[in-house]
């Protein structure tokens, strides 16, 4: 199969899919870290994996259970602000033990759980790929409308309190594109391959890069280039994808932090 | 008692706090071309009036009338977090929509720098010139000359009365020289004493 995947068009789907993800999610993951809550992303990955389990329980299409249950998750995370971070680790709690006892209880629901856990990217079709290209452009000219509020809301909070702008529309806003960027991203490359593309690089290089406009344009490269190593190394030892591309990212913080504390204190 | 219709914001009979009133009655106006300053002893309430005038603290007993529509710039003592991100001064400016040019030559030399990698005199004066020089007609400034040293200080001046002509600004200060020396009006919040 790896060989019919590596040489025929059976690899250039499932491959682009990924590619558009690991283009986005690692430019929304600087702005999660900009609002110090990269933590709802792994909250939002597993709801929408939760969401994806019922909605085959009850017949309907994975991937509209999936974005709806990111999209709810991102309801209640955004009138829920006073319980701050715990709202994230309230969400995770819930949508991981509604997934496990449907896993429990429903036959069916093992296989696709395994394939969101693990990442089914090498079984992606057309219209996984249709949505990754057209998520792509929508979500970031999305982005676009919100980055100005997001920034100044973080940098220069007197000037929206003082002009009594709704910036609350913008943080809603800011959450739901996260929560279906990344509940569509779910369904093709897995819970930890989602919520690894959308924390690494971001953490990586907003903690390095010198001025805004780079950290967003380094950390898309830096998604892809992980996604792209982790892609053919995965085919290559025949592994399974979701790992691989975690790893790989771990590993790439890892140097990364290395080389930090050696140019810090050489020698 | 009521003030005229200035184009700035008006106070009048203010009581203002969050859960209870800690300061007033205050009355005072806040003029276009004109520097406010709020004076007088830590926990007078100063920083509530400025919270009052922006919406922020609960408005317990008389008003505050602002023009529909009138934007106002505000910097809080305290400025917000930037440590692990990377926006440049330069990046801030442009959020602001504030200009570079007159800013001085020690910050003009790290405006393409991160924000945490400046000094806290530097991040200071940067925010502070951010706000001034937005545009904005009001502008109030909470305590801008914190970690600043005298020759910040004397920049911040130059900025405060180059701007006023034509904004309306509100600032507090410990500094009483600073404040003697860059207002045309001070309100001593708890005492109830308005000089100029």
């Amino acid at each position: 199969m790896n060989e019919a995947l590596l040489s025929g068009s059976l690899f250039l789907k499932p491959f682009l899919t990924g590619l558009a993800y690991a283009l986005l999610l690692p430019v929304l993951g600087c702005y999660l870290r900009l609002r110090d809550e990269w933590l709802a992303a792994l909250a939002f990955t597993q709801v929408a994996a939760a969401g994806a389990l019922v909605a085959m329980a009850i017949a309907a299409p994975p991937v509209l259970g999936g974005l709806a249950a990111a999209a709810l998750a991102a309801l209640v995370k955004h009138h829920s602000m006073r319980v701050g971070n715990a709202i994230y680790a309230l969400l995770y709690l819930g949508g991981w033990g509604v997934a496990v006892l449907l896993v429990a209880n429903l036959p069916l629901a093992e296989r696709l759980a395994r394939a969101l856990f693990d990442g089914q990217l090498y079984f992606s079709g057309q219209a996984h790929l249709m949505a990754a290209w057209a998520a792509l452009p929508l979500a970031l000219a999305w982005l676009a409308r919100l980055s100005r509020t997001l920034l100044v809301a973080r940098f220069l909070p007197g000037h929206l309190l003082a002009t009594g702008r709704l910036e609350g529309r913008a943080h809603l806003g800011f959450d739901l594109l996260v929560a279906c960027a990344l509940a569509l991203a779910t369904m093709s490359i897995g819970v930890a391959a989602a919520f690894a593309l959308i924390f690494v690089p971001a953490w990586i290089v907003c903690d390095a890069a010198s001025g805004w406009r780079r950290a967003l344009i380094f950390s898309a490269l830096m998604g892809a280039a992980g996604y792209v190593a982790a892609f053919f190394l995965a085919l290559a030892a025949d592994q399974p994808f979701g790992p691989i591309l975690a790893l790989t990212l771990v590993l790439a913080a890892g140097l990364t932090f290395l080389r930090r504390r050696t140019v810090a204190h050489p020698g | 008692m009521s003030l005229p219709s200035t184009g700035g914001i008006e106070v009048v009979e203010l009581f203002a706090g969050y859960e209870r009133p800690v300061v007033g009655p205050l009355s005072f106006s806040l003029s276009p071309g004109r520097v406010l300053g709020l004076s007088g002893p830590n926990g007078a309430g100063k920083s509530t009036v400025l919270a009052a005038l922006v919406g922020t603290a609960r408005v317990f007993g008389g008003r505050v009338n602002r023009p529909p529509g009138l934007r106002i710039a505000f910097q809080g003592q305290h400025l917000p977090p930037s440590r692990g991100l990377p926006l440049t001064g330069r990046e801030l400016l442009d959020l602001a929509a504030a200009p570079c040019a007159g800013l001085p030559d020690w910050l003009m030399r790290a405006l393409d720098r991160r924000l945490d990698t400046l000094s806290g005199g530097q991040r200071q004066f940067l925010h502070h010139w951010a706000t001034l020089m937005s545009p904005a007609e009001a502008v109030l400034l909470d305590e801008p000359t914190n970690n600043m040293d005298p020759a910040g200080m004397a920049e911040l001046k130059k900025a405060i009365r180059g701007r006023s002509s034509t904004t309306a600004i509100a600032l507090i200060s410990h500094e009483s020289d600073f404040l003697e020396t860059v207002c045309d009006q001070i309100v001593r919040v708890g005492e109830m004493q308005v000089s100029g």
